[in-house]
């Protein structure tokens, strides 16, 4: 699916990136709030299910090649996390649902685990 | 940033300035050798693996060293970083390198790092790697990934 599909599967905000949504794909997800998780065992292309809403999530997801990041338990970030995903190309979206429920609504829908051994 | 390339191998270098505690810009070292490296031309995936180490190496300097210098070298058929903090240093680098083993601080773990992966995950993404540590002095680490012979990184 798409992330505008996603969006509406899960009842997103778009904190940012709008106009990226109908153009990423998802095929897979890794969900973590531990940054060091996400850079030693997350596949490229991955969206980034997380908790953890500072700077170092859009760093991680950049460097990771990660395809967007989905914030839950309706966690937003600040200002300066926007500015930061807005030069690094990857959108950002947060939704009240918590962790557990985003990924198994996920996994219903067909999206799978994008985690290296 | 760009110093003088001393090496004649050496046909790019630019140098990264890192600081204890400065989280608010954890991650521009790496993002900028990020952007570096896709003008050049350097393949995705090596782009990815050293980026990862980047972040990691760079995260190291912010948490646990007083300050730090990256250097990127980029060679026809390799890129380096050489990494040289002044700080702590590493008492123990077998510890240090054994994957889960970690000093991190709650202020540290509250950003989403001290899973004790950071070493152990840069060595994992790179070809080349080598550590050296003074306690109470600093830490040096050398890495580099080395590159197809298709790419095109400049002339050799």
């Amino acid at each position: 699916m798409n992330l505008r599909e996603l969006t509406a599967l899960l009842d997103c905000e778009v904190v940012w990136g709008d106009g990226l949504l109908d153009l990423r794909n998802v095929e897979a997800c890794f969900a973590a709030d531990l940054m060091s998780d996400v850079l030693a065992f997350s596949e490229p292309g991955a969206l980034l299910i997380t908790g953890l809403v500072s700077l170092q999530s859009v760093h991680a997801a950049d460097v990771a090649d990660l395809t967007g990041i989905l914030y839950v338990g309706g966690k937003t970030p600040a200002e300066q996390v926007l500015g930061l995903a807005r030069q690094r190309a990857i959108p950002l979206l947060m939704t009240r649902k918590s962790m557990f429920d985003v990924c198994a609504m996920l996994r219903e829908a067909g999206l799978k685990a994008g985690c290296k051994d | 940033m760009s110093g003088e390339v001393k090496d004649p191998d050496v046909l790019y270098v630019e140098r990264f300035r890192i600081l204890h505690n400065d989280y608010e810009h954890g991650g521009d070292a790496a993002a900028a050798i990020k952007s570096i490296l896709k003008e050049l031309g350097i393949p995705q995936d090596h782009i990815r693996r050293l980026s990862i180490a980047n972040f990691e190496a760079e995260m190291n300097v912010i948490m646990y060293a007083e300050e730090g210098e990256m250097e990127l070298q980029v060679l026809a058929d390799a890129v380096r970083i050489v990494l040289t903090d002044r700080g702590q240093g590493i008492p123990d680098i077998d510890l240090a390198m054994t994957p889960g083993y970690s000093t991190a601080t709650p202020a540290m773990r509250e950003r989403g790092f001290g899973a004790g992966l950071g070493l152990p995950n840069i060595k994992k993404n790179v070809d080349r790697f080598e550590i050296e540590s003074a306690v109470g002095v600093g830490t040096t680490l050398r890495y580099a990934i080395l590159l197809p012979q298709t790419s095109q990184t400049g002339e050799a």
